[in-house]
């Protein structure tokens, strides 16, 4: 089987918390406890979408000692391929549905002396589960959150409220702006810094930080891709022996999964590697999407990433 | 200058490179022996002026050619020991952006490297340049004695008094290699000692 | 089912000893005529009744003898548990993955309470009944992962994952197959398997790791190793190498099939929820070559394994020496017949010895 392991649950609550977001509380069908997890983890959520299943990984923002709900925070995309317009179209409370157990691909360095965490927009939402970890546990943390506005800024006021000194708001449009180099400048030996955002604020705060003379593994980052939407392709899958058909709105993932051939997955983001496939053979040019694979190995045409990575030519053979 | 090739082994073990200067907001250099050149051949004007050196001689005479180099602070000691409290506190002090640069011996740089990852360097970020004496500081797994400056293989644990082999099995953390019982199994056979590397 | 413990001993005049029913659910851990290594993992939830894997923390009649036998060790020397400062918060996961596992698992041994963050623990077979604060350190006499692995059979190494490694940064660790805790913490999973030989080069580690780095929770892992060792001597350290090693030598023709043990690690892995941190319980079992022998099949297997084992690896186990006289023993249990595939003994099925 792949992927983590399911729990059925009930969804208990919906809260739109403004424009965009809207948040989403699960319990469990039975009524018994969920698992524990640690700041940072993630959980895949299945949706029946008509005919199509689509797993989408969100952060969980809850507390993670508290088992006996879970909440997500949800941003709807618009221009995606319908995952986060069907979470705020069509789950309504009292829905049954199922989520993975809790995956950490994001999670705290706990020899850290200082957490320094950097936020843009709905990559808040780790760092609001890590912080409660932090408080429980006495940890040393300071967050800087970039919003694109006021009405859009998403829990601003429970952080400012419950932590007035470790946590700095930045609004887009009154032109506030992280002064990074500033503040990297100065944190005592053994910070790590943390950074979830969009992809050109992770790079950002990468570069600049390893421009300073950061260690890499004082760096933490995590983007969640959604799959791209993209031109059809036909692929062969050596190992099952069918040639199947990738659509506009699909991955390559759930293409095959939807063809019934098993194939292995965990954040279905481009960054646990879980789903690396062997290519076997091909004409045409790879659309690399993650960030897993290295840039040689993109480069090598011997590897691809089925969950977020597409690809466009004549023929694609995959040992799958 | 003489820099000896380690030959290969297995991975615990560490493995040294050639210093290189870093972008950082500032350098610290802790070195020993002829250590000494190998911040002479990688130092900058301009690492210098954010440089900072931690030099134990040993009875070599390269103190004023590293204070030529015109770093930010110098310091020459007699000995690791007496140096040690002046690195604590160097690193407390430390900010994020520090560049941590060890030469010398595998004793010294394996001490320096430890006070840095407990300050909060991870050991790989720290560059490190062999240089000088081969020897080697090892433990001994028995009574956890430490003997500085092991040259050859079996030796006679300083504390203890056990024969004990050089094992190439290295702890960061003790900044020591192990050294085992040579004759557990069989006593009193114990091989007649030749250099490590021989 | 209540289990009778055994009144024995791992050191001294080794009263050790394996009950019929012991030695029926030993874990042998070749499953074909030879070995090699792999990374032979397989899912941990449960197994056939009464055999090793069917709970996920076996307790079985040497528990109290061995609790006993670790408190010895640790009174000699307590650096053979260690945990460094940022895995506290993985002793309390593993302190909860043992209580929770072990009180429902055998209901009738040991006894969780919890109301919120009040705890009681009851251990019958040990006769302790501590009331105490989930996460509260002061609230324990010892931090919450010594506290329990005094408690638990086998060894216990939790793995701190970060940078794509694993980094062994706790660990109780007095029945351990000749490594140092103390030696070895703060190594990642390349450094602490740095003496294995062979096994880098075929990459076993490279694939091993990464299999690990991906457990999850709910989703724990489990594998056999193996070694030999005279006497049925737990605490074979190196730190105490010195004292033991000599037991090697004492092996003779005469008492082989009782002085010689083959013992057996089953390894099990579990992601911990609140520190992400994975533990890797190591629990040491141990069989005499003569008990052994009472299953047919076992008897020819190891013949096999033993003569085709490379060298190296016989070196690095430590019986290179002691081989041939080994083989001397167990060809005897040797007739040449086929054997099932996999590890149970089939005593129904297999033949009996032919000469």
């Amino acid at each position: 089987m792949s992927g983590a392991e399911k729990i059925a649950v009930i969804v208990t609550d919906i809260v739109p918390l403004n424009d965009l977001v809207t948040r989403f509380e699960f319990k469990p069908i039975d009524g018994g406890l969920l698992p524990t997890f640690s700041g940072g983890a993630h959980t895949v959520v299945e949706m029946q979408d008509g005919d199509i299943t689509r797993l989408n990984p969100y952060s969980l923002m809850s507390d993670p000692m508290d088992q006996t709900a879970y909440a997500i925070s949800v941003r709807r995309d618009d221009e995606g391929r319908g995952g986060s317009l069907f979470m705020h179209r069509n789950v309504k409370v009292g829905d049954k549905m199922t989520i993975s157990y809790p995956v950490n691909l994001f999670s705290l360095d706990l020899r850290a002396k200082k957490h320094l965490f950097l936020a843009g927009g709905i990559g808040i939402t780790p760092f609001l589960a890590q912080i409660k970890q932090l408080e429980r546990l006495g940890g040393n943390w300071e967050l800087h959150y970039a919003c694109r506005s006021e009405s859009l800024g998403s829990y601003v006021d429970e952080l400012t409220s419950h932590h007035p000194n470790e946590t700095h708001i930045y609004y887009d449009d009154q032109d506030q702006k992280i002064d990074l180099l500033n503040l990297l400048d100065g944190q005592p030996l053994g910070t790590h810094v943390y950074v979830c955002g969009p992809k050109g604020m992770i790079n950002w705060v990468r570069q600049t930080a390893e421009g300073e003379g950061w260690p890499r593994e004082a760096i933490h980052y995590e983007e969640f891709l959604a799959p791209q939407p993209g031109k059809p392709f036909e692929v062969k899958l050596a190992v099952s022996n069918k040639v199947i058909q990738v659509g506009e709105n699909e991955s390559l993932l759930e293409a095959i999964e939807r063809e019934g051939v098993d194939a292995p997955y965990l954040c279905r983001g481009g960054a646990c590697g879980q789903c690396e496939t062997r290519v076997i053979d091909y004409t045409g040019n790879f659309i690399h999407r993650d960030h897993w694979l290295e840039d040689d190995e993109h480069a090598s045409g011997e590897k691809i990433m089925p969950c977020v990575s597409r690809f466009e030519g004549k023929t694609l053979v995959l040992d799958r | 200058m003489s820099k000896f090739t380690f030959p290969e082994s297995i991975r615990s073990r560490p493995v040294y490179g050639t210093l290189e200067p870093r972008a950082g907001s500032a350098h610290l250099f802790i070195a020993d022996t002829e250590g000494a050149e190998a911040i002479i051949a990688m130092a900058t004007p301009e690492i210098m002026a954010k440089g900072h050196i931690i030099y134990i001689a040993k009875g070599t005479d390269y103190e004023a050619q590293l204070r030529a180099l015109n770093p930010a602070s110098f310091y020459a000691g007699p000995s690791y020991g007496a140096a040690e409290q002046r690195i604590h506190k160097t690193l407390a002090d430390a900010k994020m952006g520090l560049q941590v640069y060890l030469t010398g011996t595998e004793g010294l740089m394996g001490q320096a490297q430890n006070a840095a990852m407990q300050a909060g360097v991870p050991h790989t970020a720290i560059q490190t340049e062999h240089r000088g004496s081969t020897a080697r500081r090892m433990q001994c797994v028995h009574c956890k004695g430490i003997t500085e400056d092991v040259a050859t293989d079996p030796f006679v644990c300083s504390h203890c008094g056990l024969n004990l082999f050089v094992r190439d099995h290295y702890s960061r953390r003790l900044a020591a290699y192990q050294g085992v019982c040579i004759d557990a199994e069989d006593p009193g056979n114990v091989p007649a000692p030749k250099g490590i590397y021989e | 089912m209540t289990i009778q413990f055994n009144d024995e001993t791992f050191r001294d005049d080794y009263s050790f000893y394996n009950s019929e029913r012991a030695i029926k659910r030993f874990p042998f851990p070749f499953h074909e005529d030879s070995y090699m290594y792999s990374v032979n993992m397989e899912q941990h939830r449960g197994g056939p009744m009464d055999s090793v894997y069917e709970k996920r923390f076996d307790v079985d009649e040497h528990y109290v003898a061995e609790m006993k036998d670790r408190a010895m060790v640790l009174a000699d020397d307590p650096l053979r548990c260690q945990s460094l400062p940022h895995m506290t918060l993985a002793g309390w996961d593993l302190l909860e993955l043992i209580m929770v596992s072990k009180s429902e698992d055998y209901p009738d041994l040991f006894e969780l309470h919890r109301d919120g963050n009040k705890w009681r623990w009851v251990n019958k077979p040990l006769g302790i009944d501590d009331t105490f604060t989930f996460l509260d350190d002061t609230t324990l006499p010892y931090g919450p992962m010594e506290y329990i692995t005094r408690q638990a059979q086998g060894d216990f190494c939790v793995l701190d994952q970060r940078d794509d490694n694993l980094w062994m940064d706790a660990g109780m660790v007095t029945t351990q197959a000749d490594w140092s805790l103390d030696f070895d913490i703060g190594m990642n999973f390349f450094e602490w398997h740095a003496p294995v030989p062979l096994a880098h080069e075929k990459g076993i580690f490279v694939r091993a790791l990464k299999f690990l780095l991906n457990i999850q929770q709910g989703a724990p892992a489990r594998r056999l190793n193996w070694t030999m060792t005279v006497n049925p001597l737990l605490d074979t350290s190196p730190e105490n190498y010195h004292k033991w090693g000599i037991q090697k030598t004492t092996l003779t023709p005469e008492n082989i099939g009782t002085k010689q043990h083959l013992r057996v690690e089953l390894q099990t892995f579990f992601r911990l929820p609140r520190s992400n941190a994975l533990v890797f319980p190591i629990r040491c079992y141990l069989c005499s070559f003569q008990d052994l022998m009472t299953a047919p099949k076992w008897g020819r297997r190891l013949h096999r394994v033993i003569r085709d084992l490379p060298v190296e690896l016989a070196t690095y186990k430590g019986f290179i020496d002691n081989r041939p006289m080994m083989l001397d023993y167990l060809s005897q249990f040797d007739d040449g017949l086929p054997t099932s595939p996999g590890i149970w003994p089939d005593l129904d099925t297999e033949p009996s010895l032919q000469k």
